[in-house]
Parts: structure tokens; sequence; C-alpha cells
């Protein structure tokens, strides 16, 4: 007979340098089911997985594959033993073609040289049976993140995986993408593969999952059939309080006009056309699909991309942002989209982190005073509530929400006018969403206007006051928040494709 | 596993210390070697000499480490200074002595050469950082072009009539002074050298942790993408750099002037080599951001007593050679290892 379970992780238990990150978690899966994994930030769902796949090592803790006692030592091992993982942040070499990185470090060869054909037909084999619409022979660095995600899924199938990790594998991909994710999930299942699932996102849980695991502060919560949850109760465990009101009430009108944006364009039309006004107190969200250039718009705005065409008036006053050093002058901050990119320094501290945007605030005599620095950050700290052993503490051994806060506080430090932020809550769990709402809350009551890019609806619809549609590299409306439906926004999001 | 905690506050595993400290281990462990074969390592003078030889070569590593900072590395280090020695001891000799390089020249106040090669230095400095951060050229081989272009005008400025490719020698008795002599506290001699050397440290520690060009540095190297989204101006703070590394090759030139008592084409040569080893030891990043003034003194300290102590107990040279590579190689697997699979 063959066992119920596919996949059984009893008792794990691993640390790091001033974190527990699992203590004694134990979770269990079926074969040809998705288990999913919901926590909120630092909950260890992601650190699990990699003791799993052979990217950290167990304290202790045993992994039963397939009956199996295994303990992978690096991530070729797994791969050989049919585990694979989908990362957040996809590791691929883009400057080779797509089916290359399918078969990287095993090409099917003839006669001692690479066999280019069969590398083809195989993987072809695969794409058409997930229905994924790529041209093999192209360079992956052409493709949209969406496609890159599938080719890595793809990649996971040709190792004959019997099961398939995929860690926040929506984060970044629109409805349409998101439903095509789904077909091949279901191919998976029907193939007999297990999917564990990592995301934030209730609403696909509960339609794609078999099975639900919660876990909070690297312990095992519950583990239920998602047919028996809600997403009311999945926030409750995952909070372990009950979380009233996903968005906090509003309760500033706008005032005067603070920017005016008219016919902006990026050099090389990359967007064009775009043109609105930021009131003082305003929370202006940008909506619109990947790839509907509203990044875009923000680095221009920050001058982290060139303008084309159009004027930026602050004030009435037209202004030039030709860097970012000059938009920060005119009382402009940027939160940017990939926060491990270009926006954290990962190997320095939180304290480094939060000034080095503003250090004229602690000159004293012409030299930097340590004692205006330490009170700067501890008091930004506990303002916006950063959970940090101290400010000497590597921003790198911080959960993601951690470290986004820090960013906002680096920016907050500069006293900006206006914040630009970029998908501020991406990757983040529950509890530090509503905190950063309730930020943004106070900073609009405050004076200051915020523009903010979100691929998540509701929250724009939750947070703010007027909502900007990007479709294919144009404006394509702005709406009012409260009357808007997310029907309308979709049908502008797609009015120029 | 038995835990303590760091200076951050956070827990960690002794293992772990060992295994970040273990160079440090190993080379303690071959000091302790060269003791055992030869008691007589321990003298006050071999101290005083291990310092005095030190003194130059921190100088130059601390410059070699701005580099490195910033996810540089600068192969030029000892021909910019073999350029500046054979530069500034040509002005440097002696009114009397026979073979001057320039016979009819009057005795010039020292600070002349001195800021002479100086403003050359950072000059070429400056050029080498534009290469690296304006034109984009990778930083080794920009520095390999430099290296190339320095020895061949430091060759072309030595090498000619009246004397060819002699040593320059009849150095000023001041210079020499400044490069032999020592400072006397009761019965303790302290050399010029070691205390010009802790000045120029105390001022670079202060740029480094004070001054917000110092912060930028860190920044820059620890993520220039972030550091540009956060007003940081990457490229000036990287020109900069190189021009203040090349500005302290200068320095540690004339300095070396004054300890060798002469200067060819040949001073200098392979002095890159010694100063990144040095800074790999003292904990500098080889991926950048990382590094402190007070890691790489003791990394040239290290690095020094070991080269000293190899040559006092009769190792061959070559085997010395081996063994510096060997340090290095540990050195940076050491540090790598912090990117290492299994964490």
């Amino acid at each position: 007979m063959e066992n119920e379970y596919i996949l059984e992780m009893r008792n794990i238990t691993k640390t790091f340098p001033g974190v527990k990150a699992l203590d004694d978690v134990s979770i269990k899966v079926r074969p040809g089911t998705v288990h999913s994994l919901m926590g909120e930030n630092g909950a260890g769902k992601s650190t699990l997985m990699k003791c799993l796949f052979g990217i950290y090592a167990l304290n202790s803790g045993e992994i039963i594959l397939e009956g199996r006692n295994v303990n992978f030592e690096n991530p070729a091992e797994a791969l050989k033993n049919h585990v694979s993982m989908v990362h957040q942040e996809l590791n691929q070499v883009l400057d080779r073609d797509v089916m290359e990185n399918v078969w990287l470090g095993r090409f099917p060869m003839k006669n001692g040289f690479i066999d280019k054909k069969k590398m083809f037909v195989e993987t072809k084999k695969i794409f058409d049976e997930l229905e994924i619409d790529v041209d093999p022979r192209v360079k992956i660095g052409s493709l949209q993140v969406s496609q890159k995600q599938m080719i890595e899924i793809a990649k996971a199938v040709s190792y004959d995986s019997k099961i398939i990790v995929m860690d926040e594998p929506t984060s970044s991909l629109t409805e349409n993408e998101v439903s095509h994710l789904f077909k091949i999930i279901e191919k998976l299942k029907a193939r007999n593969t297990s999917v564990i699932y990592i995301s934030h996102k209730m609403e696909e849980i509960l339609k794609i999952s078999d099975e639900v695991t919660v876990m909070r502060d690297g312990k095992w919560i519950a583990t239920k059939p998602a047919s028996e949850l809600t997403t009311d109760a999945i926030i409750k465990m995952m909070v372990g309080r009950e979380l009233k009101e996903r968005y906090p009430r509003r309760t500033t009108m706008p005032g005067d006009t603070l920017l005016q944006i008219k016919n902006l364009a990026s050099v090389g039309q990359i967007f064009h056309d775009v043109d609105f006004e930021l009131h003082k107190g305003e929370i202006l969200g940008i909506s619109g699909l990947v790839g509907s250039k509203r990044t875009e718009v923000l680095e221009t705005l920050f001058g982290i991309r060139q303008k084309g065409e159009g004027t930026i008036s602050l004030h009435g006053k037209e202004i030039n942002n030709d860097s970012p050093r000059q938009a920060m002058k005119h009382g402009f901050a940027m939160l940017t989209e990939e926060r491990r990119v270009d926006g954290i320094f990962a190997d320095l501290s939180v304290g480094f982190n939060m000034i080095i945007t503003n250090l004229n605030l602690y000159m004293q005599k012409g030299l930097l005073n340590n004692g205006k620095i330490k009170g700067s950050v501890s008091k930004m700290i506990d303002t916006i509530k950063v959970k940090t052993p101290s400010d000497n503490t590597k921003i790198g051994n911080l959960s993601g929400g951690n470290q986004q806060k820090v960013i906002l506080g680096r920016w907050l430090l500069t006293q900006p006018e206006i914040l630009l932020l970029d998908e501020p809550t991406r990757g983040i769990d529950v509890g530090a969403k509503f905190e950063i709402y309730q930020l943004m809350n106070e900073l609009a009551a405050e004076g200051k206007g915020i523009i903010v890019v979100s691929s998540e609806m509701p929250e724009l619809l939750g947070i703010c006051d007027r909502i900007l549609v990007m479709s294919n590299g144009r404006q394509s409306g702005i709406f009012d928040a409260k009357s808007v439906s997310q029907v309308q926004i979709m049908e502008a999001s797609a009015k120029y494709i | 596993m038995e835990k303590i905690k760091n200076k951050y506050g956070e827990s960690i595993s002794i293992k772990q210390i060992l295994a970040e400290k273990i160079i440090y281990l190993v080379l303690l462990l071959l000091i302790v070697l060269v003791i055992i074969i030869e008691p007589k390592f321990l003298s006050f003078t071999n101290l005083k000499n291990i310092c005095a030889q030190s003194a130059t070569k921190i100088i130059i590593a601390l410059a070699a480490g701005m580099v490195l900072m910033v996810r540089g590395c600068d192969l030029s280090t000892g021909r910019m200074i073999g350029l500046a020695a054979v530069v500034s001891a040509s002005l440097m000799q002696e009114v009397n002595y026979a073979y001057r390089m320039y016979p009819n020249l009057k005795e010039l106040p020292l600070i002349v050469p001195v800021l002479l090669v100086v403003v050359l230095c950072a000059i070429l400095g400056t050029l080498t950082g534009i290469a690296v951060s304006l034109l984009k050229v990778p930083p080794i081989i920009a520095t390999l072009a430099m290296q190339l272009i320095l020895y061949g005008a430091s060759s072309i400025y030595f090498d000619r009539p009246p004397y060819g490719a002699q040593p320059i020698g009849g150095i000023s008795s001041k210079v020499i002074g400044i490069g032999t002599g020592y400072f006397k506290l009761g019965n303790i001699q302290i050399p010029y050298l070691i205390m010009i050397a802790a000045v120029i440290c105390v001022i670079i520690w202060i740029i480094w942790n004070k001054t917000k060009f110092g912060k930028y540095m860190y920044a820059v190297g620890g993520n220039p993408e972030a550091a540009k989204v956060s007003g940081v101006n990457v490229e000036l703070t990287q020109i900069i750099v190189y021009a203040s590394a090349a500005v302290l090759y200068a320095i540690a030139a004339v300095l070396e002037v004054g300890r060798i008592g002469s200067a060819s084409n040949t001073t200098g040569n392979g002095y890159e080599m010694d100063a990144i080893a040095a800074c790999v030891i003292g904990g500098v990043s080889m991926s950048g951001g990382i590094g402190s003034v007070g890691g790489i003194i003791i990394g040239v300290l290290i690095f020094t007593v070991i080269n000293y102590g190899l040559a006092f107990i009769g190792v061959n040279m070559y085997w010395q050679y081996i063994v510096k590579g060997l340090i290095i190689l540990l050195a940076v697997v050491i540090d790598m290892r912090k990117f290492a699979k299994r964490k």
C-alpha cells in the first residue's frame, strides 16, 4: 500500500543569529494535492521550505519523503529526489535562452556535445503539456515576470518533481496570469504532483488549496481542509487576534493642490499623456496591469528615469527632477518596488539603513554626531514599530515587513512632502500591512501627498481617495475611490490594449 | 550548542565565531610556531622593526581597502607608488650628491616634492575613478591598464641620461631622518613612521565613520542601486575613493623613499598584493560595503609578523611566497563562506 503522505516534516527547529525562525513545526502533505502555507511575514513559511530544499540546514527534526528519511545537503540533491522549488526571487541566467535555463546543469548530450535539438523537443513537449506559450529559443531576459515564472514551473516538471514548492508565485502576476497558473496547478495535481503553495492572498488560497497550514512566529498553529476555512478564520489564526478592519478609516479631506503633472511622458515614450493633480493630504492610487508602466511614472517623478515631455509643478512652480538627489531636494521620497534590489543595504545595520538619505540632520561641527543618529533612529524605530533586536542589527536579518518599515522610516527622516510608494505592502503580512496603511493615513493627515502603486485592487479601494488607472503606457482614467467598482477599474486597465 | 551574545545583541553559537575567526587562529599558530623555533623572535628590536615595516603598509592597505569597499579593486597600487617614489626622490637628493638627476636644482623645501606627487597621484587616481565609474570599465581592467601606463611612465622618467637606470640615491638626510628616525620617550624609541601612520589612521577613521563621504562609501559598496535611489552620487563617490587612495599612495611613496633611502622604477612592485591580502585578513569584504580601519591595521600587522617571522627563522624566500598565497586564499574562502549555501 502507498503511504498516505508523500512528505512529512516532523518537529523542525531552525535558529538564525538572534531569531528562532522555526520552533517544532510539523506538516504532512498528501500526494496530488495543494497544501498551502499561510502566516504573517516572518512566520517561517519560506524558512521551512528552504529547510526542505536543502538551502538551510536543520537544527533538529526529520524529513520523510515517500517513507524515506531524507536531509538534502543542497538544492541539487533535492531536485534529484524530485523535490523542486519556484522561488520568490527567480534565479535565472537572463542572457541565455529559455531551454538552456530549463536544462541547465544536465544538458542532453550527444557525442560529447550538447544536443540542442533534443533539448528543444523536450522543452516544447513540457510547454505544450502545460499550455505555456513561449518559444524555448528566446532569451529569458526578454520575457515578462509571469512568463519567467511559468518557465520555472516547467523546469520543475522537467525534473519529474513529485513536490513543487511555490513561494508567493502570484505576487507579481495579473489576474489573467493567476488563472493560467491555477490551470497549470490543476494539471500538476492530475499528474499526482503535490504543490506546497505559499501566499498571502486569502482568496487565492481558499480557491486553490486542498489543505491549509497556518503558522505564526515560527510555530505551527493549525492544519485544516480548505473547505472548512474562511478568510476571517485564517486571519484570526494568523494574527492570533480578530482583525476587524483590513483598512484603517480615513478621516481627513484632501486640501490645496500640491503637485500638478501635465502631459508627462518618459524619454522614448515608454509612457505618455499622464496628467493629474495631487492634493495635500491626499492618497492617490495608481492601478493597472503589470506592464502598464505604473512604476515608470513614479521613477520619472523621482528622477530615476529621464523625463521626455510635459511638466511637473510643485506648489504651482515648475520643477525639474533630473536625479533622485534633486527630487529629494524638492521634498520627494520614493519607496521602490524591489526592496532587495534597490532598497536595503542588506549587510549594513538598521541604523545605517535609516540615516543614509539625510545625513545633514546629524552633522555637528562638520562631523556626524553619533548621539544625534542614535536618538533619531531609536525614535523612528519606536514610531513605526520596527521589530529588531537593536539598531545595530543587520537589516538583512529582519523579516520583509520590518525591512519595509525601516526603509519607510528612512524616507520619513527626510521629512518629505510627497511620498511615492511602489507596492509598499508587497510580500508583507496582514498585521504589518495594516500598520503601514495607518502610517500612510497619519502622513496624509499631516498634509503630505502620497502616490501609491499597487497590484491589489482591494487595497487601493480601501486606502485611496482617488485611483488613476494606467493602460499600456497611457493614463486611461481617474476615479473617485469611494464610488468606483473593481469592474470599472479593470475596464479602464484594458482600455488601450 | 553554546550561545553567546555578540556586540549587536544577537546570540550566536561559538562554532560560528570559530568559523569566522579561524584565520586569526591559524595565523596565531603560525606566529607561535615561529617563536618556538626561534625564541629570540620576541625581542624588542624585532617588534620595533615589524611596527616600522608595517607603518607604510598600513597606509597603503587603508587606501586599497577603500577601493575594495566600493566594490573596486586596485592593481595599480605598486606602480603608482613606484612613480611617486621616483618623481619625489629625484627632487629630494642632497645638493652635494654626485649623481643628481637635476644637477643644477637648488635645495627644495620638502613640501614641494610631496605636494607635487600628491597632486600628480590625485589626478591619476581621478582618471582611474572616471574610467571605473563613468566609463564603466571593470575595476580590475581599468587598474591593470593604469598599472602598465604608470610603469611605462615611471621607467621613462627614471631610465634616461646621464645616469640611466641607476637607483636614485643620495636622498636628503631630512627625508631619511623621517624614514628611519625615532622619537625618544625615556628608554623607548618610537619610529617617526609609526607616529605618522597613527595620525593618518585617525584621520581615515574619522573620514570613514564621521563624514557623509564615509557613509556614502559604505552605501555604494553595500548596494549601489539602493545608494542611487537614496540620493547618493555613486559615480562621484567612486571617483573620490580612487583619487584619495592615490593620495595615500603618494604619501606612502615619500615615506618609502625615506625608509629605503633610494628609489627606482621597481620601487613598490607588488605592494597591491600585500595590501589586498592584509585587507582580506582584516575583514574587508571582497564584495564591498564591509570593512574597518581597525580590521585593516590588524590585517597588516599579522601579515607583516608572518613575513618577517618566516624570514627570521630562515624559511626559503620561495616558500614564503607559497605560504603567503595560501593565507590569502584561506582568508577569501572564509569571507565567501558567508554566501555559502547552507546557513
